[in-house]
C-alpha cells in the first residue's frame, strides 16, 4: 500500500499522545495507527495507560498533548454524528436494572437510525442481536436479574447495536467462561470479516489477544514498547531458543541462536547418548512478562527498549 | 429525519417506559401508598379542626399546601437522586457513548419525574375527595388553576433537582444538598404553618424559593376566594407567583444544560468503575 492509501484507510491515528496526571505522565509520546478492517489489541501491565488511551480515543477524556484522529476527526471535539460512527462496549454493573435487554437494545438502538446509511443499516435488527450475544432466552428478562456473564454479553450487543465502523473494547471478557469467551471470540471474527468493523481492544488474555488480534501493541511506561502481529512478536523476540538435553544423566541447557544447527552438532557430537532434547522458543507470554518486568524495574518514564536488547533478556 | 427531534421523541418514549416500569414496580407501590397513608392519616385526625378565623376544615387548608410541599420536593429530590445514581451506574455514560444519547436521556428524566408525580396526586387527592368535605371549591376554575401552576412549578424546580444531581459528588451527598435544604424550606414555606408566623427575615428567605410560591398557587386553585385573606397581603398574589416561578424555570433552563454538558463531560469508562468500587466500599 503506498502512502497515500494508507493515510486514507487510517481509522485512529495518534502522534505522540501525551496524558499527565499532576506531575505523574501516564501516557508519554504514544504513537499508533489502526486501519480499517483492523482488530488490534492493547496489552499492557495495570497502570500502563491501557485504559487512558481508550478513552482518549472514545473522546471520553481530554489529553494533554498530542495529535489525534479517530476517524478523520478530532474526538475531544468530535460531534454526535461522529459518535454515531463508534460503538463502545462498556462495563456496567446495575444501569437499567428494570429494563429488558429486548427494550434496552431497541431504545437505544433507535437513536442510531437517522444515522442509517444504504452500506450501514442502522441499527441493528435486536432479534439477531439477541441471537448473536446468546441473549435470546433472556431477551424479555429483567436486566437486574442476568448474571455478570450475561451483562457483559449485553454490554456488547449494546456497543454494536448501532453497527459501528470503529468498536472500542476495554477487557471485554473480564469474567466471561470459557463458553462464553469462546462465543465472544467467534462475534468479534464476525464482526471484522463480514462488516469490516475496526476493531481496539484491551485485554489482559494473551491467549485471547494471540486469537483475536491483527495487531499486538503493547503499552508500558506509557508508550509503545512493541508492535505486531503475535507471530512477528514471538519470532522478533525468540532470535535465541532455548536448548535442553541430557547426557548420561547430566542436564545442560543452552541458549542458541540458530537452534537447528547446535542440535545437529549435539547429535554429532553425543549420538544416543542425547535424551531429552527440548527446544523452546520465547511465546507471546515471554515475550510480554520480559517487557512487564523490565518496566516494572525500571520504572515509568524509561526508553523503548530495542528488540536486541530484550531479545537478550529473554533468552538469558 | 431531524436528528435532535428524532431524540428528544426517543427521550420522551424513554420517559414513558421508565414510569411503566415504575408504577409496576411493587418497591415504587409502596413508596407511593407509605406518603399516602402518612398524608391522609394527618389529614384525618385532623378532619374536625378548625383553621382559626374561618370556617374552613383544616384537612381543605392543609391538603393544597401539602400537595405542594410534595411537588417540590419530588420535583427537586428526585431527579437529584436519579442524576447522581445514573452517574455512578453508567446510565449516563451509556447515554453518552450514542449519538444525541445525553439529549435523549435528560428529556427521558424530564418526562419521568413529571409522570411520577401523577400517581403521587392521585393516591392523595381521590381518598381525600371521599373523606374530607370541602377539598376542591372552586370547581373547574380551579382545576386549570392547578394545572398552571403544577406546570410552572415543575419548570422551576425540576432543573434545580437536576443541577444538585449534577454537582454533588456521590449518591450519598444528595441528603446533604438536596433532601435536607428542601425539607428545611418546607418547614419555612407555608407548607404545615402559616409563613406569618416566623421571623421576617426568614419569610424574605422562603419567598425567594419556589415551594413557597407552589404551596400558594396550590391554594389558590383548591380555596374560596375569602380564604386569601390568610395569606400574606391578603390576596393570592398570582402575578408574583408566576412571575417568581418564572424567572426560576428561566434560569433553570439557561443554566441546566450548560451543568449537565460539563458533568456529561467528564463521564469515562474508568470514573464509573471509580464509583463503583467506592460503593461497594462503604466503609471508609
Amino acid at each position: 500500500m503506498d502512502g497515500t492509501a494508507r493515510r486514507a484507510s487510517a481509522v485512529i491515528e495518534v502522534r505522540g499522545l501525551r496524558m499527565r496526571y499532576g506531575s505523574r505522565d501516564v501516557l508519554d509520546g504514544v504513537d499508533l495507527d489502526v486501519h480499517r478492517g483492523e482488530v488490534v489489541c492493547l496489552l499492557g501491565p495495570n497502570g500502563a495507560g491501557k485504559t487512558t488511551t481508550i478513552e482518549i480515543l472514545e473522546g471520553f477524556r481530554m489529553r494533554s498533548a498530542g495529535h489525534v484522529r479517530v476517524l478523520g476527526a478530532d474526538p475531544a471535539t468530535g460531534d454526535e454524528d461522529w459518535r454515531a460512527r463508534t460503538g463502545v462496549v462498556l462495563q456496567s454493573w446495575r444501569d437499567h436494572a428494570r429494563w429488558t435487554p429486548r427494550r434496552l437494545l431497541a431504545q437505544l438502538g433507535a437513536f442510531y437510525a437517522p444515522y442509517a446509511t444504504p452500506a450501514r443499516p442502522r441499527p441493528y435488527p435486536v432479534d439477531g442481536l439477541l441471537e448473536m450475544v446468546g441473549l435470546a432466552d433472556l431477551a424479555d428478562q429483567k436486566i437486574g436479574t442476568l448474571s455478570g456473564g450475561q451483562r457483559r454479553r449485553l454490554d456488547v450487543a449494546i456497543g454494536i447495536v448501532g453497527r459501528p465502523e470503529l468498536l472500542f473494547l476495554d477487557e471485554p471478557t473480564a469474567g466471561f467462561d470459557p463458553q462464553a469467551r469462546r462465543d465472544f471470540h467467534d462475534l468479534v471474527h464476525r464482526l471484522s470479516d463480514m462488516e469490516d468493523t475496526t476493531i481496539l481492544l484491551t485485554t489482559h488474555d494473551l491467549g485471547e489477544a494471540e486469537k483475536l488480534a491483527d495487531r499486538i501493541v503493547i503499552l508500558a511506561g506509557g508508550r509503545i514498547v512493541a508492535d505486531g502481529s503475535a507471530d512477528q512478536l514471538a519470532r522478533q523476540v525468540a532470535g535465541r531458543a532455548q536448548v535442553s538435553w541430557s547426557v548420561d544423566g547430566q542436564r545442560f541447557v543452552h541458549a542458541a541462536d540458530d537452534a537447528t544447527a547446535f542440535v545437529r552438532q549435539l547429535f554429532v557430537e553425543h549420538g544416543d547418548r542425547v535424551t531429552d532434547l527440548e527446544v523452546r522458543r520465547a511465546s507471546l507470554e515471554d515475550t510480554y512478562l520480559a517487557l512487564v518486568q523490565r518496566y516494572e524495574r525500571g520504572g515509568a518514564g524509561d526508553s523503548v527498549v530495542p528488540f536486541e536488547q530484550l531479545r537478550q533478556e529473554v533468552s538469558s | 429525519m431531524n436528528r435532535t427531534l428524532h431524540a428528544v421523541r426517543l427521550g420522551v418514549l424513554r420517559g414513558w417506559t421508565d414510569f411503566v416500569q415504575s408504577v409496576t414496580s411493587p418497591q415504587d407501590q409502596g413508596f407511593y401508598l407509605v406518603v399516602a397513608l402518612g398524608v391522609l392519616t394527618y389529614l384525618f385526625i385532623n378532619r374536625d379542626a378548625q383553621v382559626a378565623g374561618t370556617t374552613l376544615s383544616l384537612p381543605a387548608v392543609a391538603l393544597p399546601s401539602i400537595l405542594g410541599g410534595l411537588v417540590t420536593f419530588g420535583a427537586v429530590v428526585g431527579p437529584a437522586y436519579s442524576l447522581a445514581m445514573e452517574r455512578e451506574d453508567g446510565t449516563l455514560l451509556r447515554a453518552r457513548a450514542i449519538p444525541r444519547g445525553v439529549l435523549g436521556y435528560v428529556v427521558g428524566q424530564v418526562v419521568f419525574q413529571a409522570l411520577g408525580l401523577v400517581p403521587m396526586l392521585l393516591v392523595i387527592l381521590v381518598p381525600s375527595f371521599l373523606l374530607f368535605d370541602g377539598v376542591m371549591l372552586r370547581g373547574l376554575d380551579g382545576w386549570l388553576t392547578l394545572v398552571w401552576v403544577l406546570a410552572l412549578g415543575l419548570l422551576a424546580t425540576l432543573p434545580i433537582g437536576m443541577v444538585i444531581g449534577s454537582l454533588v459528588k456521590g449518591t450519598q451527598k444528595v441528603g446533604t444538598w438536596g433532601m435536607l435544604p428542601v425539607l428545611l424550606l418546607a418547614a419555612t414555606s407555608g407548607i404545615f404553618t402559616p409563613i406569618q408566623h416566623l421571623w421576617g427575615w426568614l419569610q424574605v428567605v422562603a419567598q425567594a424559593f419556589p415551594m413557597y410560591w407552589i404551596g400558594l398557587g396550590m391554594r389558590s386553585a383548591f380555596l374560596p376566594e375569602a380564604a386569601a385573606a390568610l395569606e400574606v397581603g391578603g390576596t393570592w398574589r398570582t402575578a408574583e407567583t408566576v412571575a417568581v416561578l418564572a424567572v426560576w424555570a428561566v434560569v433553570g433552563i439557561l443554566v441546566t444544560p450548560l451543568v449537565l454538558r460539563r458533568m456529561a463531560r467528564r463521564q469515562s469508562g474508568s470514573q464509573v468503575e471509580a464509583a463503583r468500587q467506592q460503593a461497594l466500599q462503604w466503609v471508609r
